[in-house]
């Protein structure tokens, strides 16, 4: 994007730019989270969300528990066999185009259960964008993961489908 | 002048027909119970001694570590009228290895229901007469008792295979 108000062109100002560049800028500095809280991570996510750290503060303003709202999935907490269909539905139910990280150990790979009933790594069904390991990982690192997606919304727009 | 019976005197006088033997750990003394009269046994202890509270209902499985195999464990509670007079007894019941079944105690408290789905579901105890003999964590059609001994607890195909029903189901 280029913005001049140089006399040269005629005072007023004008942009030059790519409709996709304006697109993304907007999707990048509107996240609007799906926090799918599941275990411990949820809290440390809450944490995120509140006035201390204030996720708000990069665009991801209002947290949605309706998937028809959000475009960015949280996925925070321990995810059982059981619990991992649901969250296949939920992913599915939001609208393109949308993002997900996958927050703490337990979604990264299963974390400290190994165990019949826990999934090894939300990846499994999911795509996952970004990683935050930790167990569970501090608010800076969950915001980490949050410019991470919108570096990558910069890069290479939305995903395709 | 003798002395009121201690409690627990009281309630193996009570039960003495219904246990086979009894220990005592740290105060708490646990009563190795009949199965066939765990119903009988539970209605006397809830309706003449007052252990009105079913704490937990759960299972120990020895596998080959003892004969026979499982042991349902009932924690009962008094409470008294003052915080010392609360009173904490455990009812041990052997079962065998094949077809382990046992008499639900939903009759006598209704609270047993939700604990004996859930020994149900983990260990494969069949509670007779149960009014809902369901799984309660693990998905319906899963088919393994995970908390069983010789059940490898890394076994993650039944899981899988329930996850990709319950997917298949929802996206139809
Ligand atoms: S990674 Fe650790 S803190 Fe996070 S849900 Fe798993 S066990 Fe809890």
């Amino acid at each position: 994007m280029g913005v001049s108000s140089g006399s040269l062109l005629g005072g007023d100002g004008f942009l030059t730019t790519k409709i996709s560049a304006v697109a993304n800028w907007g999707r990048k500095h509107s996240l609007w989270p799906m926090a799918f809280g599941t275990a411990c991570c949820a809290i440390e996510m809450m944490g995120t969300f509140s006035s201390r750290f204030d996720i708000a503060r990069f665009g991801a303003e209002t947290v949605r528990f309706s998937p028809r709202q959000a475009d960015l999935m949280i996925v925070s907490g321990t995810i059982t066999y059981k619990m991992a269909s649901v969250c296949r539905r939920i992913y599915e139910q939001m609208p393109e185009p949308k993002w997900v990280i996958a927050m703490g150990s337990c979604t990264c790979g299963g974390g400290p259960f190994d165990s019949y009933a826990v999934v090894q790594g939300i990846d499994e069904f999911l795509p996952v964008d970004v990683y935050v390991g930790g167990c569970p990982p501090r608010p800076e690192a969950l915001i980490d993961a949050v410019m991470k997606i919108q570096k990558k919304i910069d890069n290479e727009g939305p995903p395709i489908v | 002048m003798t002395s009121p019976p201690a409690p627990v005197d009281q309630i193996r006088e009570k039960i003495g027909a219904y246990t086979l033997s009894e220990s005592e750990f740290r105060g708490e003394t646990t009563f190795t119970v009949k199965a066939e009269s765990i119903v009988e046994c539970c209605s006397l202890l809830k309706n003449t001694l007052g252990f009105t509270y079913l704490a937990d209902v759960t299972v120990v499985d020895y596998l080959t570590v003892k004969f026979p195999r499982y042991e349902v464990v009932y924690l009962l509670h008094r409470f008294g009228e003052n915080y010392e007079e609360n009173l904490k007894i455990r009812l041990k019941a052997a079962l065998e290895q094949d077809n382990p079944a046992i008499d639900s105690v939903t009759s006598v408290w209704s609270g047993a229901n939700w604990l004996e789905r859930e020994a149900y579901d983990m260990f494969g105890i069949t509670f007779r007469g149960h009014p809902d003999p369901r799984r309660i964590l693990m998905p319906d059609d899963y088919d393994e008792f995970p908390l069983r001994k010789d059940f490898d607890v890394r076994d993650r195909e039944s899981s899988k295979r329930c996850f990709e029903r319950a997917l298949d189901e929802g996206l139809e």
